[in-house]
């Protein structure tokens, strides 16, 4: 009888793929976009550091979190406080220490601090909410996300309340966007197939097996949580440097819905899921965007009205969520033939998720 | 005397609403464990109804001019309508999904109503004056109290005991019950599914109108984000309450309420504008004390 092959033999075609597929899609943006197409792409980059971040908690352990996005708004603020030059900070921001009125960081330096800042900040509101489970555990992040908002909108000296604060350097482009999807997608391939991420998604499956099995759940949720910040953090971080300006406005709702959308369009369990789904609802946001701006045919411009691209948008999400209820890619995984331990789980998971409703 | 009285008049006008919002949410959710994120939306067109399609600053009042007794019966069908058409067209294929996928399903069809609202009336907010003499204020025991608070508050409670009674003596009542403790247990004894199903979307849609009509005399404004804020507090009111828990949504929707006017009035100046935090951290506190809700049902128990 032969071994069989380790889990990273089996499964890191996975990341592989999916950063290659990435590299593919910079290469060419850089080659041939146009400036407005460039920004396009980085958009899409960030955002599936974005969802990545969310399949890292959501998926493995398949609570739905609502309150990720405010580790999206750490990073980013954290981002503004150390990145932008003390001379603008000194106005805006005067409530701020005077340590950090003073230093001015790169961005290679803010953005793994802002990342860690927001882990940290996981790590200690962790160990309250993922005592909690199920739709518990959901509206716990909710307020998770509603208390940061609020503080973020309101601490008018330390992040500039409601307005926007402005003045980091705008030092993205396409290139650091991939780099930042690829530290993303390694770091969550990398905890789905660590002892932590395999006793999450039993948990996932089967809560009171797996906890009669010696799992701490608490314990593996936590982990799961402060990955799953650290990577959206860097998100915010880099989206903090791709606007060069920061209000709390944009860490909120909207992007909440929009991220979740994403990762449960692509399929919420997966990986594959998680990048695809991004980049297929990028695709199409993009293409409704240009035909609301109007195609001309045959000298004749036709536009669709304004407002139609949201609309569309809104009921293509329903028609794939009706046809293919877990997500385009049914929670598989990309790789050259399959992933034998996930196809053999799926009828179970499916019931017990059956059982759950 | 009379500042507690302001007091408890505007918890329970902001509680009814709240109150209203979670029933909204509870009666879908006890029939088909669907969190309707489309909710707030529903509110928003209600209100919308009202005026005719046109993006305009000034409003053309449209339905809006009819007397009390038309208007009122009008919009709460239009809410029903609305609310049974998205069941049809959209959840009715979502029975067997996972409730994450009806959630984000839920919150797409709320973003197609919302910029479908967009684009007839554009973003900008839209005065509409609805029965002005409701804001007249009462004295009432030396406090003012404007005229709609009582209005909605008597509304919040006569709808209350409408639904009790729905609820516990007629035939259909009794079916939603049983479909809300056991939904597989009760259609094996006869009760039909779409029927009950249907029933729960109309009931929560007619919800939806009551809100938007309270609304928008209330602001005077026809707003497009209107519903969102009332429907975040509705679904963490239901949460709270008890998932599934009727009395507990209403319970909960009252509480937070009360706690959000009371926090209001009682703290200084520069600590109100952090109320939403403070009501967010007292709803994460009550979770960890009673991750099933405050009034949980039997039903909701976990089983091993």
């Amino acid at each position: 009888m032969s071994k069989p092959p380790s889990v990273i033999r089996q499964t890191v075609v996975t990341p592989i793929v999916l950063i290659a597929v990435l590299l593919a899609m910079a290469a060419l943006t850089y080659a041939f976009g146009s400036r407005a197409f460039n920004r396009t792409a980085i958009e899409m980059f960030i955002n599936i550091m974005v969802v990545v971040g969310l399949y890292a908690f959501v998926g493995n352990s398949g609570l739905l979190s609502f309150g990720h996005i405010s580790f999206m708004c750490l990073g980013a603020y954290m981002t503004a406080w150390l990145a932008i030059p003390p001379v603008m900070k000194s106005i805006t921001l005067k409530g701020l220490p005077v340590w950090l009125l003073h230093t001015q960081l790169p961005m290679w330096v803010a953005t793994p601090i802002s990342g860690v800042f927001a882990a940290l900040f996981a790590l200690i509101v962790g160990r309250i909410i993922m005592r909690l489970s199920g739709i518990a555990a959901s509206i716990a992040t909710f307020g998770l996300l509603g208390v940061v908002n609020n503080v973020y909108s309101n601490w008018d000296s330390v992040t500039g309340g409601q307005g926007s604060i402005v003045g980091i350097p705008p030092t993205m482009n396409v290139w650091i966007g991939w780099l930042g999807a690829a530290v993303a997608i390694v770091t969550a391939y990398l905890y789905s197939i660590s002892r932590s991420g395999l006793a999450l998604r039993a948990t996932r499956d089967e809560a009171i097996a797996a906890s009669a099995s010696g799992v701490d759940i608490v314990r593996e949720r936590l982990i799961a949580f402060v990955v799953s910040a650290f990577i959206i953090g860097l998100a915010g971080a880099l989206y903090a440097h791709f606007l060069s300006i920061v209000n709390p406005g944009s860490f909120y709702l909207r992007t909440t819905f929009v991220s979740l959308s994403m990762l449960v369009v692509g399929g919420m369990y997966s990986l594959s899921g998680a990048v695809s789904g991004v980049v297929v609802m990028s695709v199409l946001i993009e293409l409704f965007r240009n035909l609301e701006k109007g195609v001309s045919v045959g000298g004749l411009p036709i536009g669709l009205p304004n407002g139609v691209q949201e609309i569309a948008i809104g009921i293509i999400t329903i028609i794939i969520l009706i046809y293919l209820p877990t997500g385009l890619t049914r929670n598989r995984e990309f790789s050259w033939r399959g992933w034998p331990l996930q196809r053999r789980l799926a009828s179970p998971v499916q019931t017990a998720l059956k059982e759950m409703n | 005397m009379t500042a507690v009285l302001q007091i408890l008049f505007d918890a329970l006008s902001l509680g009814s609403i709240y109150a209203l919002g979670a029933l909204g949410i509870a009666a879908i959710f006890g029939v088909m464990r669907l969190v309707n994120f489309a909710h707030g939306d529903f509110i928003a067109f209600c209100v919308f109804a009202m005026l005719w399609p046109s993006i305009d600053a000034a409003a053309i009042v449209f339905a809006g001019r009819l007397p009390f007794y038309l208007l009122i019966p009008l919009l709460l069908s239009v809410g029903a309508a609305l609310s049974m058409l998205s069941e049809v067209i959209v959840f009715r294929r979502f029975r067997n999904a996972n409730p994450a996928t009806m959630m984000i399903a839920s919150f797409a069809l709320g973003f197609v109503i919302r910029h479908l609202l967009l684009m007839l009336y554009s973003s900008r907010p839209k005065s509409i004056t609805l029965w002005p003499n409701l804001g007249l204020p009462v004295e009432f025991f030396g406090a003012h109290i404007p005229m709609l608070q009582v209005v909605t508050i008597i509304i919040t409670l006569a709808v209350l005991a409408v639904l009790v009674l729905f609820l516990k003596h007629t035939r259909y009542g009794l079916e939603m019950r049983a479909a809300a403790d056991n939904f597989t247990m009760a259609r094996m004894l006869g009760v039909r599914a779409n029927g009950v199903i249907l029933l729960a979307f109309a009931i929560s849609g007619m919800l939806a109108a009551a809100i938007g009509l309270i609304l928008a005399t209330n602001s005077g404004t026809a707003d497009i984000g209107m519903g969102a804020n009332v429907m975040l507090i509705a679904f963490i009111a239901t949460v709270i309450g008890g998932l599934g828990s009727v009395p507990g949504a209403v319970a909960a929707g009252f509480l937070i309420g009360a706690a959000s006017v009371v926090f209001q009035a009682t703290r200084p100046h520069d600590a109100r504008v952090f109320r939403d935090a403070f009501v967010y951290g007292a709803v994460i506190v009550v979770l960890l004390a009673r991750p099933q809700g405050l009034f949980a049902p039997k039903s909701a128990k976990q089983r091993v």
